[in-house]
């Protein structure tokens, strides 16, 4: 028989043979499906993060803050340097005539989580009216939209789902007035719908406040954005930065993303080294069930070859099998599960567990990494067995 | 005890299995001390706090500064023994991630609320004078090496100062410490004089943040509350108050809910540990049953035997446990202070009750297993 025949036959004789060590061999799939299903749900948290904020914004919109303001929350621009970004030439003009800027402001206020009694940080955002213009992915998708000067809020998806208190119709208590919720919007789950809107000149009468927090415009052409930026920060008058609305946002997943790696790369290393121990257990055990057997075999003539590879096949395939169910169990249990976190705005953002393909395929490396090492050493062990006491068993 | 020896022999019959499972259970519990470490941080991290401070904010939202003339109106609720305030600063040294917090206080109402910091009388009475001064923890100053006198420059992302720069200078009065070990951990924070502060900023003069408010009677302090906020409500300034505690807490449920997120993962270690010790236990009895037979030959009873074999599972689960958390407890002493996790009491319980139900769970299987041997068919290999 050639040398690949050999292997083929031993392989598949020896999987054939893998059910009767059933407990023994479970030991490896569940070991393994435990490492890697914890590493994919906890990197599926970060994917999903990654995913809310870096969706939310255009390349053809820009975020003007205050200058060395870390975000909205520390920016304040005052009503001049408000009018005059807005009137900046790179900035698209409405039917109007006037340019599709609107100043916002953020406020944060505390909403319980559904079954919590103490608040989480949401933003409430004023948006001026030509912030519906210029944001065509909004959608109202229960009420209605609120009227200006009225004490009226909307809530996002997000937001309604996470927090309690938000449905339609509910009033809500904010310094002393009561605010009424008349819609629901969704913005395409990005970081927007964690928040609640209302009108801008409202929030600012409501909470004592003059000026904005920020201005988002639209940009005629998105070549724009540069010579705006130039202009502005450059002005003497005005003490601003100016970034395009997607890297705003993306940027501020950044500190989360990596806490969350530290903590996934660390559990799953620790898992790792335990399975691995529990690997080397089963097939140690293995190979010594089948002493006579692989005696037989190398008496038979088989060569040393094909016992590695028989070995390390069995290792491989319970390990890839462990692989599969864990990221099977972190998909099913926690692909789209919602949560929501404190952001780099001190304010909460709700995003989606993202179970992506590239997460399972780092899964399935890291098993087959595990069954790999765990096979190794066993694999040697039964290559060298000496044929005459192997065959005594 | 006497049996010690005979149990020992048991479980390192076949070394590298119980040496291998050994190794799994102390991965297992490296991570089981860790992660309930982190629970711990989040769940009671504030019980070092007196139940005799509150806090009271603006309803709203921390973030919002509630208005100094709120002072006197506090400070005249019956309970209340003092009031100080506090602004928090967001202050950048040198570099972003040399992060620490910084409150603009004012420093006689400090050491009013806050008799757990402990510093000499010249160094008070700096801080109380000089209106651009701070006092600094004692770990924060042994990290930047700062001493009395040094001034130290801060980049507010917050604060604009009236010349429109946010570069506030402060000058060190005195380095304080806490008034016990569980205190001195937490001597990692800086408060600078609310004078130089209120006086230099653009923007919100008059406003003082939050109140530390102390009663005289913590049993009272939940009617105080009540009283505080009934005073301001329905104006513009509603308040929420809430013990110390509370709020520190709401600070950490901020960030989700990580209890459950450590829960889930320490449940899935467990579940793994629990079946690969499970096998092993297991296999280790099968492969010894004429042994075994040979034990009750010698006239150890049947319940005897079943000891044994519980007792081979409890030594088992208890080394790996307890170098396992052993280790745990020693990698926390390398983790930066922005980490204060530490396996107290709680973790160590649930170390000790995971290792019983781990011993019932895994032990009871092969211990009925080796009860029931027959003497006749295990010698007979039947």
């Amino acid at each position: 028989m050639s040398q690949y025949t050999q292997v083929r036959e031993i392989v598949m004789m020896n999987l054939r043979s893998v059910p009767q060590r059933l407990g023994a061999s479970l030991v490896i799939v569940i070991g393994i499906a435990g490492v890697v299903g914890v590493m994919v749900a906890l990197l599926s948290m970060s994917a999903g993060l990654e995913k809310t904020l870096g969706g939310t914004g255009s390349d053809d919109r820009v975020v003007v803050t205050r200058g060395g303001s870390n975000g909205e929350l520390a920016s304040f621009l005052d009503r001049a340097s408000g009018t005059l970004i807005k009137q900046d030439p790179a900035i698209a003009r409405g039917a109007d005539g006037l340019p599709l800027a609107s100043g916002e402001i953020i406020i944060i206020t505390e909403v319980p989580r559904v079954g919590q009694k103490t608040g989480a940080n949401v933003t409430l955002r004023g948006v001026e009216p030509v912030g519906f213009t210029i944001r065509p992915e909004l959608r109202i998708v229960e009420g209605r939209k609120f009227r200006p000067g009225l004490r009226e809020i909307i809530v996002g998806e997000a937001a309604s789902n996470q927090f309690a208190g938000l449905d339609v119709g509910t009033p809500l208590r904010f310094r002393g007035s009561t605010w009424t919720v008349v819609g629901v919007f969704s913005t395409g789950g990005d970081a927007h719908e964690s928040e609640l809107w209302t009108d801008t000149e409202t929030a600012q009468s409501a909470f004592n406040r003059s000026g904005y927090s920020s201005i988002l415009a639209k940009l005629a052409s998105t070549d724009g954005f540069e010579p705006m930026k130039e202009r502005l920060t450059s002005n003497p008058q005005l003490n601003v930065d100016a970034k395009t609305e997607r890297d705003f946002f993306s940027g501020q997943s950044g500190t989360l993303t990596t806490v969350i790696g530290v903590l996934a790369g660390f559990v799953a290393l620790v898992m790792a080294i335990g399975a691995t121990f529990g690997a080397l257990n089963t097939m140690y055990s293995a190979v010594s069930a089948r002493t006579a057997e692989i005696g037989t075999l190398r008496a038979l003539g088989f060569g040393a070859m094909p016992v590695i590879a028989s070995v390390m096949a069995e290792a491989l395939a319970l390990a890839i099998s462990g692989g599969v169910l864990g990221a099977l169990l972190a998909y099913v249990f926690f692909n789209g599960y919602s949560v929501s976190t404190l952001g780099s705005g001190f304010t909460q953002v709700a995003f989606k567990f993202a179970v992506t393909p590239g997460l399972v395929m780092q899964g399935l490396a890291l098993s087959l990494f595990i069954g790999f090492v765990g096979g190794l050493l066993p694999a040697i062990r039964a290559a060298r067995m000496q044929v005459t006491s192997a065959l005594r068993g | 005890m006497k049996y010690l020896g005979l149990i020992w022999s048991g479980l390192f019959r076949k070394k590298l299995r119980t040496t291998l499972t050994l190794f799994s259970l102390v991965c297992a519990f490296v991570l089981l001390g860790l992660l309930q470490a982190v629970n711990s941080l989040f769940s009671g991290g504030a019980d070092f706090l007196g139940a005799n401070r509150l806090i009271t904010q603006a309803r709203t939202s921390f973030t919002q500064p509630l208005p100094m003339r709120l002072l006197p109106q506090i400070e005249a609720v019956p309970g209340v023994a003092r009031v100080s305030h506090s602004q928090f600063f967001g202050g950048v040294y040198q570099d972003p991630r040399n992060f620490f917090p910084q409150f603009a206080v004012n420093p006689q109402r400090l050491r009013d609320t806050y008799p757990e910091w402990v510093m000499d009388e010249d160094s008070w009475r700096r801080f109380i004078t000089a209106r651009n001064s701070t006092i600094v923890g004692r770990n924060l100053a042994d990290k930047f090496g700062w001493k009395v006198g040094d001034v130290i420059p801060l980049n507010s992302f917050i604060w604009t100062k009236t010349d429109g720069t946010r570069n506030w200078e402060w000058e060190v009065a005195g380095i304080f410490d806490g008034r016990n070990a569980e205190w001195q951990k937490r001597a990692g924070l800086m408060y600078l004089n609310y004078g130089q502060f209120d006086e230099g900023r653009a923007g919100g003069k008059g406003l003082a943040g939050v109140f530390v408010v102390m009663v005289d009677d913590p049993d009272a302090s939940e009617r105080v509350a009540a009283l505080i906020d009934e005073k301001f409500e329905n104006s513009p300034d509603e308040t929420k108050t809430q013990s110390e505690q509370e709020f520190q807490l709401g600070f950490a449920r901020q960030l989700g809910d990580i209890g459950l997120i450590v829960n889930l993962i320490t449940s899935a270690v467990f579940f793994s540990i629990l079946f690969l010790t499970g096998v092993s236990m297991s296999q280790g009895v099968r492969e010894r049953v004429p042994e075994l037979a040979v034990l009750k030959v010698l006239g150890f009873t049947d319940r005897a035997v079943m000891g044994l074999v519980l007792a081979e599972a409890f030594l088992l689960c208890f080394l790996g446990a307890l170098a396992g958390m052993l280790l745990a407890n020693f990698s926390t002493r390398f983790l930066p202070a922005e980490f204060p996790i530490e396996t107290d009491l709680r973790v160590w319980a649930i170390a000790g009750i995971s290792v019983v139900v781990l011993t019932v769970l895994v032990g009871v299987p092969p211990a009925l297993h080796a009860l029931r041997i027959k003497i006749v068919d295990a010698l007979a290999g039947r």
